[in-house]
């Protein structure tokens, strides 16, 4: 096998390029190198002009995710001989738009973060003076939503997003979702209005590109679909309940 | 040139940052303050911590017991009035994280559950699976996006900051999507930027730890204390120096050499039990722990492997069933990074650097000695860690000095005057051609970043790691002079404003450089060992001399200047620090 592989990286500097190209480097093809290592070998040695966003280098923060491929993938975690021989092509995520190189715009999607109250809403104003009872079931129940990274790989598989931006999208319904479901909040009316006011949530299928690219193991459409479960309970219950009108 | 201006300014979106943004905006709606972040906050770097959080939990334990453990394992060179403050407050603000959703791992009847850490004597370390802070980093970023008066500057890079007649008043920073310089003024400053991992070369930490706001600190007159005290973490992968939580210890793993042997209890570190013994063999301290492991490599009784010599934490006869629940992201990081399972196969490890003890001097307050700037969280040194920080000690301490951070800032806004606003901005102005013409339209260097901060690294490793000696601590301090002096030349080929990442790469290894500094030589003035400073020509803990913090003042020219305060004793006379027996 060959000891190094070859690297079609998108380039696009809105200062000078009308339209972003790829551009080839060879790096070495170690057993233990993740696709990132790729992409710092050309910054550090290369062409340091490369722009591309990481940090932890261990899956956690969220950083570093591109198309790879073709392919929603955190690069810290992924490796290059994945793709020997080669050649591999590393791009910005599809569905946003690009800033520079391999960096894209996240403000849509930090303010949908910010749009579907994601904290304890307590409507009572109890705060107990120890902890909330919460049993190891309940935790159960909603853990695995709380376990999101907000690396946005869900948002450039997603077919949906990719057509209506306003789309208020995988990661921040399976957010919702989480706060929804834990034992410790009561803010589920308030997060209703994420289905009602957009509309794409009733377009998202069960084809569940998200769940399959997510690096953490949520699965952001069974979210979906419990949570369009959740809207449709809710919505026939503010018509029971006078207090559910407002 | 854009300003703006708050009346509080946090550089740094981590647990610091983001707990003194929520205490601001809940003790007082307005008043204004901004977050500046180089990364979007839910990216910090406290989003790697794995362990746990201390703090009093059970009726076996007390907050005098909590204390006795910090400061023993400082080595008595923790403050002992801030680690009495710090251990009475942890316990509510753990709870406070519960009450604002942190996914706490509970015990069957719903009650939070505790688990043993590395020099605890009590089960105390609060903990989300092996995930906490992460857990802990997005509950505090998801909580402040409730609070409409927290301003952000996401992915904004400070460069300087303003001081004017002996007072802090904002900072210069990049925005890097536009590349725009901008002048944000301030009536106080938090710094709460983290550590500074990366000035060495194998090292757990974020690639972002580079010690912006020490530096920041330092350059404007605000000294550096302690940092002579940096920790190694026992339990890194060998090629990444990717972190192995110590709960894998706490729930029972064991650390073997070559021939399978628990060789901690060659170390008067206790003797072996099948299952864990608090503040006992693989529970003992961090530093105890790495200094043993690296014994073990003298003494040819480890693994070699192409990244260096090693030793194995086996956690195999914990079962699949506890990895799973209790270590779900060792595994998962086993597996993806160096292609093992520990259920059925020992891990590879080695001592990494993983944590700074010293840090940007402050008060008990969170205040510096510079008026209107204060700090908190792995950038200061209060000091609560002394010369070695417990494991899981550091979740809590930025949570408390966060807030406290928060509520100094709150008032030192309410006391302070109008600055000379002329004068602030012309050195904003000052700042801003400074970048320009140093970076951004400079031609013509020679030296790669790259290049520099390898050598930087290698130098400090060489020189400052787990073992120091004069000679080698010379050779270092050497070698960060010449690096400054090539730094002056380094080659910039990217001049386009767009996130420019070599531009920040840039000034990032100025940080470095700065801080690694004042590393070296608290390193070289201290002349004895003490918890993580272990100096092979002055192999004893000297009290008579040394029972003091360092605390270094940036020179104009030459080696910083360093002086020492005396550490604060209250209850606990400096003794023996005793482990397993």
């Amino acid at each position: 096998m060959s000891d190094t592989i070859i690297l079609e990286v998108a380039r696009f500097n809105p200062e000078s390029d009308a339209e972003p190209s790829y551009e080839s480097f060879e790096v070495p093809l170690r057993p233990d190198w993740m696709v990132l290592d790729g992409l710092n070998h050309i910054k550090d040695q290369l062409d340091g002009s490369l722009a591309f966003r990481w940090s932890c280098r261990m899956g956690i923060c969220g950083s570093c995710g591109m198309m790879v491929n073709g392919v929603p993938t955190l690069t810290c975690e992924t490796l290059l001989m994945n793709y020997a021989p080669g050649p591999v092509r590393v791009g910005p995520l599809d569905h946003f738009p690009v800033v520079r190189d391999l960096v894209v715009d996240l403000d849509d999607f930090l303010a949908k973060l910010q749009k579907v109250r994601p904290w304890v809403v307590r409507k009572d104003d109890f705060k107990p003076a120890r902890e909330f009872i919460q049993s190891p079931a309940q935790l159960e129940s909603f853990h695995q939503f709380s376990l999101c990274i907000n690396c946005t790989l869900c948002y450039a598989a997603c077919p949906v997003y990719g057509l209506d931006p306003n789309f208020i999208g995988p990661a921040a319904i399976a957010l919702a979702h989480r706060y929804n479901l834990d034992s410790r909040d009561q803010g589920i009316e308030d997060r209703l209005d994420i289905v009602s006011r957009h509309e794409g949530i009733w377009d998202c299928t069960v084809v569940g590109e998200c769940s399959t690219v997510c690096p953490k193991h949520v699965d952001p459409s069974l979210a979906i679909q419990q949570y369009k479960l959740t809207a449709t309970k809710e919505w026939f219950k503010s018509f029971l309940l006078p207090r559910g009108k407002h | 040139m854009e300003t703006s201006s708050h009346d509080i300014l946090i550089i740094g979106g981590g647990g610091a940052g983001l707990r003194a943004a929520i205490e601001i905006a809940e003790l007082d709606p307005k008043v204004d303050v901004a977050m500046v972040s180089k990364v979007y906050p839910m990216r910090s770097h406290t989003v790697s911590a794995e362990g746990g959080a201390a703090g009093v939990a059970g009726k076996d334990d007390s907050v005098d017991e909590h204390c006795y453990d910090t400061i023993s394992g400082s080595d008595w060179l923790g403050d002992q009035d801030a680690i009495e403050f710090f251990c009475n407050e942890i316990p509510k603000e753990l709870l406070r994280l519960e009450h604002w959703g942190c996914p706490w791992s509970r015990e069957p009847d719903g009650r939070i559950a505790v688990r043993p850490f590395g020099g605890m004597k009590k089960m105390r370390t609060w903990f989300a699976a092996d995930k906490t802070g992460f857990h802990l980093l997005h509950t505090l970023f998801q909580t402040s996006l409730k609070y409409a008066t927290i301003a952000r500057y996401d992915e904004t890079f400070a460069t300087r900051l303003l001081v004017e007649d002996g007072a802090v008043r904002g900072v210069v920073a990049i925005e890097l999507r536009t590349g725009k310089i901008r002048a944000i003024q301030a009536k106080a400053v938090i710094i709460a930027t983290g550590g500074c991992g990366r000035v060495f070369p194998f090292t757990t930490n974020a690639n972002i730890c580079t010690g912006d706001g020490m530096a920041l600190a330092y350059r404007a007159g605000a000294p550096l204390k302690d940092m002579e005290m940096v920790q190694y973490h026992p339990t890194g992968l060998p090629f990444t120096g990717i972190l192995i939580t110590e709960a894998a210890r706490a729930e029972g793993g064991w650390l073997l050499n070559k021939d399978g042997y628990r060789f901690l209890q060659d170390y008067d570190l206790g003797k072996p039990t099948p299952t864990p013994v608090l503040r006992s063999m693989e529970l003992g301290p961090r530093d105890r722990v790495s200094q043993a492991i690296f014994g073990e490599f003298e003494k040819g009784r480890a693994f070699h492997g192409p990244y260096g010599d090693y030793v194995h934490l086996d956690l195999r006869h914990l079962g699949e069933h506890k990895i799973e629940t209790r270590l779900p992201m060792v595994r998962e990081l086993c597996l993806k990074y160096e292609n093992i399972d520990p259920v059925r196969e020992p891990i590879p490890i080695r001592p990494v650097q993983h944590y700074m003890m010293g840090g940007v001097h402050t008060d008990i307050n969170a205040r510096t000695s510079l008026n209107g700037l204060l700090a908190a969280g792995e950038a200061a040194c209060v000091s609560i860690n002394g010369a070695n920080r417990l494991g899981s000690n550091s979740l809590g301490e930025i949570l408390v000095f966060g807030a406290r951070a928060g509520r100094s800032a709150i008032e030192t806004v309410r006391a302070s005057g109008s600055g000379n606003e002329t004068a602030i901005l012309a050195q904003a102005r000052d700042e801003e051609r400074r970048l320009e013409e140093n970076f951004l339209h400079k031609t013509g260097g020679a030296e790669r970043i790259a290049k520099l901060r390898d050598e930087m690294q290698r130098a400090m490793e060489s020189g400052c790691g787990i073992y120091r000696e004069r000679n080698s601590l010379v050779a270092s301090a050497n070698k960060l002079r010449e690096l400054r002096e090539r730094a002056a030349n380094l080659a910039i080929d990217d001049h386009t404003r767009t996130f420019n990442t070599q531009l920040t790469a840039a000034l990032e290894l100025g940080y470095m450089l700065d801080v690694a500094e004042a590393i070296v030589h608290s390193a070289l003035d201290r002349e004895e060992s003490r918890g993580a400073h272990q100096r092979r020509d002055f192999p004893k803990r000297d009290d008579q001399k040394y029972l003091a913090h360092s605390v270094a003042h940036q020179a104009a020219e030459g080696p910083p200047r360093i002086e020492y305060h005396p550490v604060v004793i209250t209850r606990w006379p400096p003794g023996e620090r005793v482990y397993g027996r």
